[in-house]
């Protein structure tokens, strides 16, 4: 038996959740499958930094309407799954590392944002725990921090609360393209129609692009993580080097995360994302010498997850190329987080009207059409051979 | 000559490292403690003096003949003290030994990493005062301290009138032994107990011992808290007859049985099969204790068989890794062994059948019990978290929405009680509620150590 709805979402990462929530909230009919649980692959298991700089410049408008969701989770969801501005801090260790920061702020500030220039002897007067080797940084106060494991769930519940039908451990085996929109098949058996599907299946999504003639070089990965036994809460701001060896933020009730490139190949088939224990280590070496007075303090879990890249480092996020009602938002390159309410949006818009006020040009899967340039990114991020490595 | 490690210098440990180098092989020993021993058969930390013949009691032959033997191999083994095992990967261990972080290959691994306490919460039982059986077990035979002057011993473990009689010959007032478990319970996991009734007949001495001095003894009793106000002052809880009890004490030992400590065995890459009966997630392996390829598991920290199990599994895992390394066989003994090690874990499912953890706990835990200490998780918190939806009943799942779980002990306190719980919550099985995975570093590790050395 075959039942209906207007439009089927695959993938209930925070992308998904937030497409269904928008969806819903305009009376939408709107289905959302998920293989596993909701919010459990990369959302679930990210740093949770709500960073606005050093973004990718074509980035900017989708970021900022996206963090205008975050700042009113309370408002649109009900819960403010402990979202918290607490500013970032991007450090530089040499003059070459301090001149990208100034090119980073000045995209930036030409997007409104509030950045501060801090030399060493302001650092040191403001952040006094950053340790010596930091000899620049730019301050950013509207950036925050969300919980991961937190967001996705309220987020699918109050989604649930407008309306949208959420299936969880139950895989889309199948989609077809019908004269009258698509067929979706589950593991389960069942089959459901819709006029319009998102392809919002995070490191699986390339798979299902692949299906509609749309192939990508996406490819599994993650960054290593760990987190401290809790320690006096006195690190507000995230901290991050720009060479990418340390992204810190402590968490009020003290205990300290740690995400730093290069990052890992994850194992899609087995669903597993190994952390190095060298890289363990030298993430702790690098944190060290960044707030040197966590030397002390005890390592005492690491994880990594599921993320999906792409060669160019941006991720995929528009209508599909080949198949009418079908549209695409996977491949988030490790700064999805922060987007993913907006990239939710935008998606919805697309539906409702036809047509999103936010740019995304950038980011349309036709790029993939031609050869792409290999981001300095990319290069500089991974283990040495890239995605084989 | 190919490099076996063996992590755990117990009495598995110990007979396995002593089988290795006897076949002429010299295997690297390493062990978290100072001493060899584990803990069942620690020795006394240097300055102490016991009477470490008083306090194994029947045990104690066995325990000098472990330590003797093991005395006379030590010079011709790599034995590493005081270094724990924190990550592994393929085929290299990384370890942390004073504040140094190395890596070790290995050809081949012998996991014997020993037991824990299965520890049910109830309300007050991080008080000051309050430790686990085997904890109070330790301070005895490693610091030759009591917890207290007047202690109760509250759970269901075949370690109660054990501890109770190390803790009564050395001149503590044990004021109750309370056991959860009803005396029927006991008759009928007697079939089990046939497999070794020499081990049974002494349990029922312990108690038949502690019946003649007259300490209390409760049966079927249910936990309702321990109270205090900055150390345990006493202990409440109904008796088999559902009359409130109150006893006045400054130290309680909690305990529920023993549970593998397996995280090694996991990040080795371990199978785990969900043990309905027991409880327990527990590692798969064949009647040698291989776990894979190179890999062996022995002694309780593969599955409870006590102390004498330990020394053969430890023998038994050694002579199957010699074998399959080409090295050195004895067919006729590896036989003899399985047999050994078959029966005594047979004996030992029995034990903890007739020692079944409280039925009732999950459902009547007061929900201001704190569930997770090092992340103080109450049971309330985790309640209301499963009453949502999208919080699946799955282990993972909700120490991630909860942080039941997720401090410095990785779960290994609180994981018997939060599974208890999502059980009863979702009626389900152990199967499909999942086992918290174990992570590195198994161990909190300080960042300093990473300055010290590039591996």
């Amino acid at each position: 038996m075959t039942s209906s709805t207007e439009t089927i979402i695959i993938g209930g990462g925070l992308v998904g959740v937030w497409a269904a929530y928008f969806l819903a909230r305009r009376g939408r009919k709107v289905l959302l499958l998920e293989k596993g649980f909701i919010g459990a692959q990369s959302s679930g298991v990210n740093f949770g930094n709500l960073r606005l700089q050093g973004r990718h410049p074509d980035q900017y408008p989708l970021s900022l309407r996206s963090q205008g969701i975050w700042e009113q989770l309370p408002e649109l969801i009900g819960d403010s799954c402990e979202y918290d501005r607490t500013g970032h801090l991007y450090c530089a260790f040499n003059s070459d590392e301090a001149e990208k920061l100034t090119a980073y702020a000045a995209v930036s500030r030409s997007h409104d944002l509030q950045i501060e220039n801090l030399d060493r002897v302001s650092i040191k007067q403001r952040f006094p725990y950053i340790g010596k080797k930091v000899i620049a940084a730019t301050f950013s106060a509207r950036d925050a921090v969300a919980n991961p494991r937190l967001a996705t769930p309220a987020t699918a519940r109050a989604a649930q609360a407008y309306g949208a039908v959420m299936i969880e451990n139950c895989e889309a085996t199948q989609i077809e393209a019908s004269d009258k929109g698509f067929e979706v098949h589950t593991q389960h058996g069942e089959t459901w129609s819709c006029l319009y599907v998102i392809n919002s299946a995070g490191a699986w999504a390339a798979n299902i692009a692949k299906q509609f003639g749309e192939d990508v070089p996406a490819f599994a990965a993650g960054p290593p993580q760990f987190v401290t036994e809790p320690v006096p809460y006195r690190i507000v701001p995230s901290i991050q080097t720009i060479d990418g060896s340390v992204i810190a933020r402590q968490i009020p009730r003290g205990n300290v995360i740690l995400a730093g490139y290069p990052r890992t190949a994850s194992d899609l088939a087995a669903n597993r994302a190994p952390v190095p224990p060298r890289k363990t280590v030298a993430g702790m070496a690098a944190l060290s010498e960044v707030i040197p007075s966590l030397r002390s303090c005890h390592v005492i879990r690491v994880w990594s997850g599921i993320e999906a890249y792409l060669p160019d480092m941006i991720p995929i996020i528009g209508p599909s190329e080949t198949t009418p009602g079908l549209f695409h938002a996977f491949g988030f390159c490790g700064h999805g987080y922060q987007i993913g309410p907006g990239v939710g949006l935008c998606l919805s818009e697309w539906i409702c009207d036809g047509q999103t006020p936010t740019p995304l040009e950038a980011f349309g899967i036709g790029r993939y059409r031609t050869t792409i340039a290999v981001s300095e990114k990319f290069k500089s991020e991974f283990d040495a051979g890239g995605a084989n490595a | 000559m190919p490099t076996i490690v063996i992590i755990g210098a117990g009495p598995a440990g110990m007979r396995a490292a002593e089988t290795i180098s006897r076949a002429g092989l010299v295997p690297i020993l390493i062990d978290e403690a100072p001493r060899a021993g584990g803990q069942g058969y620690r020795t006394p930390a240097s300055g102490i003096s016991i009477d470490t013949h008083k306090l194994m009691g029947s045990q104690s032959k066995k325990y000098q003949q472990l330590h003797h033997d093991f005395l006379s191999i030590v010079s011709s083994i790599d034995y590493r003290p005081e270094t724990l095992v924190w990550a592994i990967e393929n085929n290299t261990l990384f370890t942390l030994s004073h504040n140094t972080i190395a890596t070790i290959q290995f050809d081949c691994l012998i996991v014997a990493s020993g037991a824990t306490d299965r520890v049910y919460p109830m309300p007050g039982w991080t008080l000051p005062g309050v430790f686990t059986l085997g904890g109070m077990q330790l301070s005895l035979k490693d610091q030759g301290c009591a917890i207290g002057k007047k202690v109760v011993l509250f759970g269901s473990s075949p370690l109660l009138p054990l501890v109770a009689l190390q803790y009564k010959n050395l001149g503590v007032e044990i004021a109750a032994i309370c056991d959860t478990t009803g005396f029927a319970g006991k008759i009928s996991a007697l079939p089990s107990m046939v497999f070794s009734p020499g081990t049974f007949l002494r349990g029922l001495s312990y108690l038949a011992s502690l019946t003649l001095s007259r300490t209390p003894l409760f049966f079927g009793v249910k936990p309702l808290s321990i109270e205090g106000d900055h150390r345990v002052r006493g202990i409440r809880f109904l008796t088999g007859s559902g009359q409130e009890k109150w006893i006045e004490c400054d130290g309680v030992g909690l305990g529920y049985g023993l549970k593998p400590e397996t995280q090694i065995a996991d990040l080795a890459g371990a199978v785990f099969e969900p043990d309905e009966d027991l409880g327990l997630w527990l590692p798969r392996m064949d009647q040698d204790g291989r776990a894979g390829k190179n890999l062996y598991l022995a002694g309780d920290g593969a599955a409870i068989g006590g102390a004498d199990a330990a020394e053969a599994s430890g023998k038994l895992a050694a002579l199957a890794a010699l074998s399959s390394l080409g090295v050195y066989c004895d067919a006729k003994q590896q036989t003899r062994l399985q047999n050994t090690v078959r029966r005594l874990r047979a004996f030992q499912r029995g034990l903890a059948r007739a020692f079944a953890p409280p039925q009732q706990f999950a459902e009547t835990l007061a929900d201001e019990t704190v569930i997770c200490r090092c992340e103080a998780i109450h049971a309330g918190t985790i309640r209301k978290a499963l009453a949502l939806s999208h919080t699946p009943p799955e282990m993972n799942r909700v120490k991630a929405i909860t942080r039941c779980g997720m401090g410095r002990c990785q779960g290994r306190m609180c994981a018997p009680a939060l599974q208890a719980m999502i059980i009863h919550h979702a009626n389900q099985s152990l199967a499909q509620t999942g086992r918290l995975r174990g992570q590195a570093p198994i161990k909190p590790i300080p960042l300093s150590a990473a300055g010290e050395t590039a591996p």
